[in-house]
């Protein structure tokens, strides 16, 4: 999202000169020479994976805006799945039906978007399992947890005492902890101040959420920071196990027109945090009892309903009290990216208004600490000076470098948004490789395990904030693009482009084997603990309490059962209970009724979602199935008959002609009553 | 092995020990008795049989376009399963379809004393072996020929009903002349799905064991044969 904004704000200088780059870059290719063709061949090979045959890898793309996130199989970039996260989804009923909507409480009420921004693989060793995904909301700062069995959002925690969740969900290598830095420096607590009085109220915060317990994510502690604004972290790995570290910018503490007052600093600062410093400190005490509400929500994992608990309170460190719990590290020009090789010992920073790219030694940092190398000391974090703590610098790499990638064979790749490449470039020597143009504006970067300890280094892809031409136009608005990179040899070659729902923020990805095996292909209806279900063709019905009606249906190819509904009344509110009892992979079912103010819902077999309606007048209403399930789809129906009150027509609910049929074939004992 | 336990046989009746297999037993003065390989097959004959209660004696598989990865039943001496836990309640799905009856194991009694049947053919075998009786071997060759045929012609009639007996007055697709009986052994097109049956390593086990018992009742001929021009060895 920032970096769009500073596109569109400074159309002047960036993205003119983006295209003018992009223009040039395209020529050669449109005349297009035989050895382009021959390039084109090699390039579809590539990326071509054969009808019915399966891709190399599972891609999972940030929705960005869209508050989603989307699952694409590389090499060849097809689109798999959308899986809803921050955002009402009336595709599914995600966030509309009484089984989901709870995912999205927050202490500021029901709130059915977010920014979603940077994925997060859970990690073993270092290296991504395979368990769960995490992305955090941006705006209204929170972490989802989505179970990679299901491919379906289970839990999400809102961050208390921050505004803007930028620098999250970053993991430490084992899945410990997941972090959030915010974004939006504010008063903390919140308080009503002249804006004006940023730099005497405002404050920043990062949190540590504990994360390796699915359904108990939490909150583990706080530190306050100064007001700066925090971009994005990267746990440390092998030597620097036990580090965090967070890009900064506007160090100016600027509350205005942050585009040139926070461009002023010639260096803003990456912060060192030694969380086992941090968690040593809580144990001796030194941490505040602090107060912030924030809201956790959770799918129970018997009834499949997603539940929501407000808490209260978090422990509060502040760096003064906790000596060597955090360290700046001085770092050119508004850095974004901060990410740590393989090896875990360079820091790699990505000063987006820099003309090079600052690599800090982390071996170098323990010394200048124990050496006290500091060059001073803002509100009791230490700052190391920059010489004692640099490993070395890309020289002349391209403008505006964002955010690095591994691919553990010693190389590293920076994305430059404001030239629109990507740059190769050695680890240690610091020597440029190879560049490549991308399509344009380049955000973030993501080589399959690229941010972990063990990078599978044969593709890049680059995440573009503007697609511009490269697709048949749409309007105004047209789509956002990725870039499927080789990175297999010593030259990056471009092997294919493709659209992306919303921003494709930032990405992670893994080999097929490890996701494929373990994916569920349907709820047993045995273990369906819902309190609503109906397991059996007659076990449906309609109860009434008060002005509450009640229906539980199933849900087969091809009826619903009961399908004849009567005795509803102008006034009632009506919560459809429908359970898919098919147990077979991929058999879904929908359900919709006509003239509903609510979306409709899908139904994964094996699973119960009830979905509310509130009739608006006195009538027959149909309901269908509205995901096509059977050559018998079309006569998926049935009618809820809306009486006035004054008629007293009785509730009933019967079971169709269709069911009884299937009923009368089944000897006795299997046949329940009918 | 084998020779261990003919020694075994031997030592319960308290007779000689012959050295060699294929050697008429010592006792046999009247050729009434088994030769030691004929016991030794039929012993493993019948232990084969024991194999009947652990793994499926027929396979059946339903593949259709929307069923790449197929929809199968087990058939077993004491039931009749889908390959996986759903497979035969997605299997009475579909055929609700057509009009088929569901198949419920529980109202299939065959089911219910075929371990009876087959455990009475293996206690036989060991019988036969035992005592060493040739006519005890004939009967124990015809018999269990007599449990096979009855068998397959029994799965082949609940095919047949299953296949025929159509409720028509309710099936959702009639298809006038169509039956939907899966074929014994082979493959067969039914609609959109393709059926194939074929024996499962049960059969296979019970085809090995019917094989070695012609073959220890054959070599109990050829040997009394030799002895005496009694071919029947009565």
């Amino acid at each position: 999202m920032r970096i769009a904004t500073i596109g569109r704000f400074s159309l002047g200088i960036f993205v003119a000169g983006a295209l003018g780059l992009g223009a040039s870059a395209c020529a050669p290719t449109g005349k297009s020479s035989s050895a382009a063709g021959l390039l084109a061949g090699d390039a579809a090979t590539r990326t071509y994976v054969p009808p019915g045959s399966y891709d190399e890898y599972y891609a999972f793309l940030s929705g960005g805006f869209s508050g989603q996130v989307t699952v694409y199989g590389l090499p060849s970039g097809r689109l798999f799945k959308q899986i809803p996260v921050f955002s009402q989804f009336p595709q599914t009923g995600y966030g509309y039906d009484e089984d989901s909507k709870a995912m999205l409480n927050t202490t500021f009420g029901f709130v059915p978007w977010d920014d979603a921004h940077h994925t997060e693989m859970s990690l073993t060793n270092g290296v991504p399992d395979g368990r769960w995904l995490f992305i955090n909301g941006n705006n209204t700062p929170r972490i989802a947890r989505i179970d990679l069995k299901r491919f379906e959002t289970e839990e999400i925690l809102q961050i208390p005492n921050a505004a803007g969740g930028h620098a999250s969900p970053f993991a430490t290598p084992d899945t410990k902890y997941v972090v959030s830095a915010t974004r939006f420096s504010v008063p903390i607590p919140q308080k009503d101040v002249p804006i004006d009085s940023y730099k005497q109220n405002f404050k920043g915060t990062i949190t540590f959420v504990k994360a390796d317990v699915p359904g108990k994510m939490d909150v583990a502690f706080q530190i306050m920071m100064p007001g700066y604004d925090y971009d994005l972290g990267h746990a440390g790995k092998g030597p620097s196990d036990g580090w965090f570290f967070f890009t900064t910018y506007n160090s100016e503490e600027a509350n205005t027109k942050l585009e040139v007052n926070a461009s002023q600093a010639d260096k803003d600062y990456i912060a060192a945090i030694n969380y086992k410093r941090a968690e040593e400190c809580i144990a001796a005490g030194k941490g505040k009892k602090f107060g912030g509400s924030y809201v956790h929500n959770y799918v129970d994992p018997a009834t499949r309903i997603a539940k929501s608990e407000t808490k209260t309170g978090v422990t509060m460190l502040y760096p003064a009290d906790c000596d060597g719990l955090v360290y700046y590290l001085p770092t050119p020009k508004s850095p974004h990216g901060v990410d740590i090789d393989p090896t875990g010992e360079y820091i790699v920073a990505g000063g987006k208004l820099a003309t090079v790219i600052p690599v800090h030694s982390y071996t170098k940092m323990i010394k200048a600490i124990a050496d006290k190398q500091f060059e001073k000391t803002i509100d009791g974090i230490p700052v190391i000076k920059y010489d004692a703590v640099i490993a070395g610098e890309v020289k002349n790499p391209g403008l505006g470098p964002l955010h690095t990638e591994f691919d553990g064979k010693g190389n590293a790749y920076t994305s430059m948004f404001i030239s629109s490449e990507v740059v190769k470039w050695k680890l240690g020597t610091w020597e440029v490789l190879d560049r490549i143009p991308v399509y344009y504006s380049v955000g973030h970067i993501m080589i399959p395990g690229g941010d972990s300890k063990k990078p599978w280094g044969k593709y890049l892809v680059a995440l573009d904030k503007i697609a511009k031409d490269r697709y048949l136009p749409t309007g105004p608005e047209g789509s956002r693009s990725a870039q499927l990179i080789d990175i297999s040899g010593d030259k990056m070659k471009m092997l294919l482009d493709f659209p992306t729902m919303g921003e494709p923020h930032y990405a992670q990805a893994v080999p097929a084997s490890l996701l494929q095996p373990g994916s569920l292909k349907f709820q047993k209806l045995a273990d369906n603990k819902n309190p609503n279900v109906t397991t059996s063709e007659a076990g449906g019905g309609i109860t009434r309490t008060g002005k509450r009606v009640d229906v539980k249906m199933i849900a087969i190819r091809s009826h619903f059962a009961p399908d004849n509904l009567e005795g509803v009344e102008l006034g009632d509110t009506v919560y459809f209970h429908v359970t898919n009892i098919e147990q077979d992979w991929n058999i879904a079912h929908g359900f919709a009724v006509f003239g509903s103010n609510n979306s409709g819902i899908t139904l994964p077999p094996g699973e119960t979602r009830t979905v509310r309606w509130v009739p608006q007048a006195t009538g027959i209403y149909p309901f269908y199935c509205t995901d096509f399930c059977s050559a018998l789809h079309q006569e998926m129906q049935g009618y809820v008959r809306v009486s006035s009150p004054a008629l007293h027509v009785p509730l009933s609910a019967n079971v169709s002609k269709v069911s009884q049929t299937q009923l009368g074939r089944l000897p006795a004992k299997h046949g329940e009553k009918q | 092995m084998a020779t261990q336990m003919g020694t075994g046989y031997l030592e319960t009746a308290s007779v000689p020990v012959p050295a060699m297999l294929g050697t008429v037993a010592a006792r046999d003065l009247t050729g009434s008795l088994m030769p030691n390989l004929s016991r030794a097959l039929t012993v493993i004959a019948s232990l084969l049989l024991v194999g009947l209660f652990f793994v499926p004696m027929w396979r059946v598989q339903l593949v259709a376009p929307q069923y790449p990865e197929g929809l199968g039943m087990r058939i077993g001496v004491s039931y009749v399963a889908g390959a996986t836990p759903t497979d035969l309640a997605n299997i009475n799905g579909l055929n609700h379809y057509v009009g088929m009856k569901h198949i419920t194991p529980d109202a299939i009694p065959e089911l219910h004393y075929m371990p009876w049947v087959v455990g009475g053919l293996i206690l036989f075998g060991l019988l036969a072996a035992l005592v060493g009786n040739r006519k005890l071997l004939i009967g124990w060759v015809g018999s269990f020929l007599v449990v096979g045929v009855a068998g397959l012609v029994d799965f082949w009639r609940w095919e047949y009903d299953y296949g025929h007996n159509i409720d028509y007055a309710h099936a959702i697709i009639k298809i006038p002349g169509m039956n939907y009986q899966p074929p014994l052994m082979g493959v067969k097109q039914l609609l959109n799905f393709t059926a194939v049956s074929w024996p499962d390593i049960g059969a296979w086990l019970a085809f090995a064991a019917f094989g070695l018992g012609v073959i220890a009742l054959a070599f109990a001929l050829r040997v009394r044969a030799a002895k005496s021009s009694n071919i029947l060895g009565f």
